[in-house]
């Protein structure tokens, strides 16, 4: 009996591994394009080509970079804390990864379908927090550390709002797994029962405290390369600076991931009837995935850098407020029109 | 031994390791982040308990937000380490005596440790299962326990007024940007169109 349990326990950490590897390699193929379409779309925008010499249209320009990168010298600062400056890059880039163990990309097409998904995601990106931190402290120099402490103290001032998006959220779903939270937002309505329509104020905020939650422009105070040249990331170079960014994109596509799952039904076709519930649920869930990063890349086109004052401003004066008053009044509605999930039983 | 035990083990063995790390490391900011990896570690062990809403929220509250306050703090201090050390073998009397005397009361309390009357059967009921345990913690925190929770919640509102009416200060001659002002500008009231007569200035 022992070894048939040995052999399966070996077999399921065999398939957790090899799902894990194939999310993984999707994942890394996605963001090397949401990559060049991020600068494809900050050309567009500024009636410039973006990057258009490496392979067709400038398809191959990512792995490109990547190539320079790693083939670059690693030059570690000799002033520097020398375990935490290489070890910072690379919880950056772990962290970022571990968030899509539980990110449902299809029904049922999830690795780790465990019950507290969101707080588990939440969870994953405060941590996020400590790359920036022990980036900038262990540079021991004084740009980096200023914009470990602005990063900081934004990360931490956004999460706030995020939490209590996130609890309205899981007061109408009446659940913190991902794809029960997806299944919630099923109903003949189609793209009207999602949750982005009802909780439209939380969908808002949602949008821009994720922004500011993975540092994105018009909120990357932390590397404001204006004042602070590149922030934290300052006296990094070539395989360490390459996991920082992407490090960075895999927190934005989270991000993205997690706008579609709570207020874009996730993988649900927005149309509930026969021609389009056909297509297969992934490319609609990537299909929202990318139409919300969209959104991201044409924020930081548009929308000129905020200065500090107004950051915080913005997070602790204006969407704190809404988004605890919106928590009490979604509670309030659910609780007395009886359409809070489980009520009856 | 199972997968379990083994995970079990891991998080244990660190969680203690780094946990011995936070007093013996000379560096005030790698004490911090041993001190975060030790509450990384018990929140590994809450999972394997089957508490994976309290972990999740530790790793949220102590690490994501209360760490970092340390982390920020910490990382500001101005530390002379060779001053540091000098002062090390001083202080160890002391803390050898303080901790001495905290060994012998965790003995004594835990040497005449009894349950009450009915505790251990409600220790070992558990709740109905295909309940999540936010769900059950909701039941019991809003329901039981309700007035103490609210407390608990008063009493961290008086500690962050407190702390606010502390810092609190109003600097003169600094300037501000009061925002609706700032949006109630337009066109007529910030842009004033001259025409500059050549060789007269304004």
């Amino acid at each position: 009996m022992t070894e048939t349990s040995w052999l399966d326990t070996l077999i399921q950490v065999l398939i957790i591994l090899a799902q894990s590897l194939g999310l993984l390699v999707g994942l890394l193929i996605v963001i090397a394009y949401v990559l060049l379409a991020d600068r494809k779309v900050w050309a567009a925008v500024q009636l410039r080509r973006g990057p258009n010499v490496v392979g067709p249209f400038g398809l191959l320009q990512s792995f490109a970079d990547l190539l320079k990168f790693v083939l670059k010298e690693p030059v570690i600062p000799d002033g520097s804390n020398k375990g935490l400056f290489i070890l910072a890059p690379f919880l950056t880039c772990l962290l970022a990864l571990s968030a899509w163990a539980v990110v449902p990309l299809d029904a049922g097409w999830v690795i780790a379908d465990i019950n507290v998904g969101v707080l588990y995601i939440f969870a994953i990106s405060s941590l996020g927090i400590y790359g920036v931190i022990m980036a900038g402290w262990a540079s021991n120099s004084k740009y980096p550390f200023l914009s470990a402490l602005r990063a900081a103290a934004q990360m931490v001032s956004y999460e706030v709002s995020i939490g209590f998006v996130i609890v309205t959220v899981l007061m109408c779903a009446g659940s913190l797994n991902l794809s029960a939270i997806v299944e919630a937002q099923d109903s003949k309505w189609g793209i009207l029962g999602w949750y982005w329509l009802p909780l439209f104020p939380m969908f808002v905020i949602f949008f821009i405290s994720a922004l500011a939650e993975t540092n994105r422009p018009p909120f990357d105070l932390g590397e404001a390369e204006s004042e602070l040249v590149a922030g934290f990331m300052v006296e990094y170079g070539s395989t360490p600076y390459l996991l920082f960014m992407l490090g960075e994109y895999v927190a934005i596509m989270t991000m993205c991931a997690l706008t579609a799952i709570m207020f874009m039904g996730g993988w649900l076709s927005p149309i509930p009837f026969a021609p389009f519930t056909w297509v297969p649920g992934i490319i609609w869930f990537l299909i929202k995935v990318l139409l919300v990063f969209f959104m991201f890349a044409m924020a930081k086109a548009i929308v000129p850098r905020y200065r500090y004052d107004q950051l915080m401003r913005l997070g602790w004066k204006v969407f704190l407020p809404i988004s605890l008053f919106m928590v009490v009044l979604v509670a309030s509605v659910l609780h007395f029109t009886g359409l809070a999930p489980g009520a009856g039983g | 031994m199972s997968l379990a035990a083994l995970f079990f083990y891991l998080f244990a063995g660190v969680a203690v390791a780094s946990a011995f790390m936070v007093i013996a490391s000379r560096n005030p900011v790698h004490s911090v982040l041993f001190l975060i990896l030790t509450f990384v570690n018990a929140s590994g062990l809450f999972i394997l308990i089957g508490a994976e809403y309290l972990a999740m929220l530790l790793v949220v509250v102590y690490v994501g937000a209360v760490a970092v306050l340390f982390l920020f703090v910490v990382m500001m201090l101005d530390v002379d380490f060779v001053e540091l050390r000098q002062g090390f073998l001083q202080y160890l009397p002391v803390g050898a005596l303080v901790g001495l005397v905290f060994l012998a009361e965790l003995v004594l309390v835990l040497g005449s440790w009894t349950f009450g009357t009915g505790v251990t059967g409600a220790v070992a009921s558990t709740a109905a299962p295909g309940v999540s345990n936010a769900v059950q913690i909701g039941r019991v925190l809003y329901t039981d326990y309700i007035y103490f929770f609210q407390a608990a919640g008063f009493i961290l509102l008086v500690a962050m007024i407190g702390a606010i009416v502390l810092t609190l200060r109003h600097k003169e001659n600094v300037k501000r940007q009061s925002i609706p002002v700032q949006n109630a500008r337009s066109k007529a009231t910030a842009i004033d169109v001259v025409k500059v007569p050549s060789g007269k200035g304004l």
